[in-house]
């Protein structure tokens, strides 16, 4: 397909800004010598470029989507058209608190509901993606540590079945990874944890259900065993969908917390982002949050910081017009229909999982969470088949792949999590087209190996891109 | 289904999780409600907002006219319901969307690479000063004339990665080029200077010259900049920054009470690899034909974790769309007009605030969209233009406010501006 570069003629454009209505002045400073190569098109000729694009792209709205760790639900469009009010996009980020009354109820509002989820008594929305709420919580431990005179706690547990952003916000935070073992049921060795807490562990980072889509039955011993060594336990609550109304991360030892708005509640992934990663915490750590919130109404209305604040994540108060769409959400469900949430996810997870176990192996024989692991080891060894050509063949029937390669833990790994939001055709659609992929891995691995072949574009050479960096379109070829 | 795959019920199914650990009773929370009733609860709440159709205030979030196709392209539900692009095959549409937003970033800036996006100016600031520490060189210094927002932020990830932030004074509104020569070159640990194009107070002055302190000093120069100014200014890349950062809000996107905005983060080819956040890159399909797809993910927290470069996973990819849109839609001629009426407008308010007794706090020096005026009582000016419907300048000290006009502020409504501010101090 053209880029919009090569759609682009001389002298074409759009009539988009009015003439200057006073005196044409600039300052006089050193000007660009050349005008930036944007674009020169009509309207007519960007719309069907980007329509071009969009079918060459897949959203939810297209079809089935089970990315494991991703929560890729339904996006419902009445969360749009609230958000598109003019009373929510329209506000400048710094009117005065008795002009922005509605945003301070919307922010309240969604952390009472958030906090009555988690458990927790306090929320920070300023952080604009989960890794920003694991960075967030993980400095709010750092100066609660410090505010103590305990400047000897510098090392973060982390399972090694953890998402990436983990360790990487824990190293960002100034802090040691310390990486503690799964067991054999996917769950965390208690022996190796005992070993690596001493008086300088700070906290331990722990998602449950784990990547592997697993409750850990030992959980209130461990925040217990954490505590115990004078630690703090983070929760990430990536995988809250499992037991969001079931289990409330607060009441089970944790002290400080972050949400991905965008997965557990229904917010839009926009192809990468913008998403919303509020971070929550106990009582004990509130004076250590970030930014500032609008207190009050009318004449006392103002804006207020935490006493020991940590300063801020972003520029004003984080992604508000996801919060929109996530209270939205959350007051559609309600305190009755949000634990159905987790009772539907957990139970489109196993459904997959049961009528495809017979012939898929699956990474741990049990009951799933939300979503199962897939180990794939066998079909590689066996038939040269790997977890990234079924997820390949996949794509020819419409579906889009599972998460591949992760956990690390697990071998050829393919994670699934369909979610609440799909009907029983849906997955009984995908249960067939998994079973027979596998019958071809069984006849005529090949053809798995091959896939795609209805996609408009084939394998992509991922190593020539790497080695030999184009990251921008070239106007002289 | 739960009978189908063996289950009696709920607590059948759920049975992995202990008994102690559940939550006793129901959410203490509102039963759910209707779409009807809780769209008319939101339209409530929005109406407890109030939306000013006159406004002069920027401080880091701009108000412009956003071109009515950026809406509806980034409206398409194949962009806004998609992941990461991480499936190529079915994701070309995203991937070269992303790849023409890198490529007109580069554009504009004058840089060789940009990156996919990240959260907010502010956040895109602190990455890009972390980018150019190493264990040799960590002091990070910004100029007081940097948005104090964004140098909390800056402040904030250097507590997390223990690195000192030193503040370079400012003379007039501008940063003080003797005082930053001093302070870098008695420092061997100098990471970088962050500067901000156009400043705080909309002043823009000696970016060459800091360019070549910063660099004779072995620092690297950050420059956070207004993407609607580049429309007209001498690039950073001209000038010879190393990294730039900048807030993408004023490309196309609301003001949305602060986010979802677009931190755009761009480089020199030098500094590719330690860039922070995704890249897409072109290459070739089994067949040979040109595709896109991520690139150079060593740096990537979902490879190398606690030794990833960033944490950063989650970017603003929509909103980077919409600034492409927006760029595409206006062109090359409307960047540059737009960035005119912009700087126009700002210069005859402040001649006529001038005239109407607003002293400019920094006279004489050249200034883009924004600029800043003495004034005795700004709180009691600022609630009577509010009375009015006037969201007027932001107040930055008990003495002084930062006005700002976009294109989208007529000479009727500045003339109106300037009798009112008459009006009140006579």
């Amino acid at each position: 397909m053209k880029l919009i570069f090569e759609r682009s003629v001389p002298g074409r454009g759009q009539k988009i800004f009015p003439s200057c209505d006073v005196e044409v002045k600039l300052p006089d400073v050193p000007m660009r010598a050349s005008a930036p190569r944007l674009p020169e098109i009509s309207e007519n000729e960007l719309d069907r470029h980007y329509t071009a694009l969009a079918k060459e792209a897949r959203g939810v709205n297209d079809g089935f989507y089970p990315l494991g760790s991703c929560t890729m639900k339904y996006n419902p469009y009445v969360n749009e058209a609230i958000a598109n009010q003019k009373g929510f996009t329209d506000i400048h980020p710094l009117q005065p608190a008795d002009t922005v009354e509605g945003c301070t109820e919307v922010i309240d509002t969604l952390e009472k509901y958030l906090c009555e989820i988690t458990g927790m008594d306090h929320m920070t929305f300023q952080p604009a993606a989960g890794a920003q709420g694991e960075f967030t919580g993980l400095l709010t431990i750092k100066a609660y540590f410090r505010d103590k005179g305990d400047l000897n706690r510098n090392e973060i547990i982390i399972p090694d079945s953890a998402h990436g952003t983990n360790p990487a916000s824990a190293a960002m935070a100034g802090f040691k990874v310390v990486e503690i073992k799964s067991n054999e049921k996917g769950m965390i060795d208690l022996d190796d944890l005992k070993s690596k807490l001493s008086d300088k562990t700070a906290g331990l980072m722990l998602t449950n259900p784990n990547t592997v889509g697993i409750f850990d039955e030992n959980i209130t011993e461990i925040t217990r065993l954490v505590h115990e060594a004078g630690g703090l336990c983070y929760y990430d609550g990536a995988n809250l969908n499992a037991v969001i109304g079931i289990v409330r991360p607060g009441d089970i030892g944790f002290d400080i917390i972050h949400l991905n708005l965008h997965k557990t509640f229904s917010t839009p992934h926009g192809g990468g982002g913008p998403g919303s990663g509020p971070c929550g915490c106990k009582d004990f750590l509130r004076d250590f949050l970030p930014g500032e919130r609008a207190v009050g109404t009318g004449a006392d209305a103002h804006y207020e910081h935490a006493l020991k604040s940590i300063g801020s994540l972003t520029a004003f108060h984080g992604n508000f017009l996801i919060m929109v769409r996530a209270l939205s959400y959350l007051q559609i469900n309600g305190g009755d229909g949000i634990p159905e949430l987790a009772h539907n996810a957990v139970l489109n997870a196993n459904y997959i999982m049961e009528k495809l176990k017979d012939i898929y192996p699956m990474a741990y024989d049990r009951i799933c969470m939300h979503e199962f692991v897939m180990g794939l080891e066998k079909f590689h060894k066996e038939d040269n088949v790997s977890a990234l050509d079924v997820a390949k063949a996949l794509l020819d029937f419409g579906i889009h792949p599972p998460t591949m390669y992760f956990p690390l833990i697990v071998d050829e790994a393919l994670m699934v999590e369909p979610t609440e939001t799909e009907t029983r055709e849906t997955l009984d659609n995908a249960i067939a087209a998994f079973r027979q992929i596998y019958e071809e891995i069984v006849k005529a691995p090949a053809a798995v190996t091959a896939s795609p072949q209805t996609t408009p574009i084939k394998r992509l050479d991922e190593v020539l891109a790497a080695r030999h960096p184009v990251l921008r379109y070239n106007f002289e070829q | 289904m739960l009978h189908d795959i063996g289950y009696r019920d709920w607590d059948d199914l759920f049975r992995d999780i202990p008994a102690e650990t559940r939550l006793k009773g129901r959410l203490d929370l509102p039963a759910g409600k209707s779409e009807a009733e809780v769209a008319r609860i939101m339209e409530r709440t929005a109406d407890k907002n109030r939306v000013f159709h006159t406004v002069f205030r920027g401080g880091g979030a701009y108000r412009h006219y956003v071109p009515a196709a950026v809406n509806a392209v980034a409206g398409k539900e194949e962009f806004s319901t998609a992941y990461t692009p991480y499936q190529a095959e079915i994701s070309q549409g995203i991937l070269q969307s992303i790849f023409e937003y890198q490529t007109m970033i580069c554009e504009l800036t004058g840089m060789d690479v940009s990156n996919a996006s990240l959260y907010d100016g502010a956040s895109a600031a602190a990455e890009a000063c972390a980018m150019t520490a190493d264990r040799k060189r960590s002091v990070i210094y910004v100029s007081e004339t940097v948005n104090p927002r964004i140098l909390e932020v800056v402040k904030t990830y250097s507590f997390g990665r223990d690195m000192d932030v030193k503040i370079v004074p400012s003379a007039d509104g501008a940063t003080d080029t003797a005082a930053l020569q001093e302070m870098l070159g008695q420092d061997p640990a100098a990471a970088c200077f962050l500067m901000q194009y156009p400043n705080y107070f909309g002043i823009i002055k000696n970016a060459d010259e800091i360019s070549s302190i910063v660099h004779a000093a072995k620092a690297q120069l950050v420059m956070s900049v207004n993407p609607i100014a580049l429309g007209i200014l001498k690039t950073p890349g001209e000038i010879g920054a190393d990294v730039v950062c900048g807030e993408g809000q004023p490309l196309g996107l609301g003001l949305a009470y602060g986010g979802p905005y677009l931190g755009i983060l761009a480089a020199t080819k030098k500094n590719m690899r330690k860039m922070v956040g995704r890249y897409v890159g072109e290459t070739v399909d089994s067949q040979g034909k040109r595709g896109f797809v991520l690139t150079l993910q060593a740096r990537e927290q979902h490879i190398r974790r606690e030794k990833a470069s960033s944490n950063v996973c989650s970017n603003e990819a929509l909103c980077a769309l919409k600034a492409s849109v927006y760029m595409a839609a206006v062109g090359p001629a409307g960047i540059r007009k737009v960035a005119e009426l912009c700087t126009s407008k700002a210069h005859y308010l402040a001649d006529g605030l001038a005239d109407a007794g607003l002293k400019p706090a920094h006279s004489g020096q050249p200034f883009f969209h924004e600029f800043v005026t003495e004034c005795k009582d700004p709180s009691a000016l600022l609630s009577t233009l509010q009375d009015k419907g006037i969201l007027g300048g932001l107040p930055i000290s008990d003495h002084e406010i930062l006005w700002c006009t976009t294109e989208l502020n007529t000479k009727e409504e500045m003339n109106e501006l300037i009798e009112t501010v008459k009006e009140v101090l006579a």
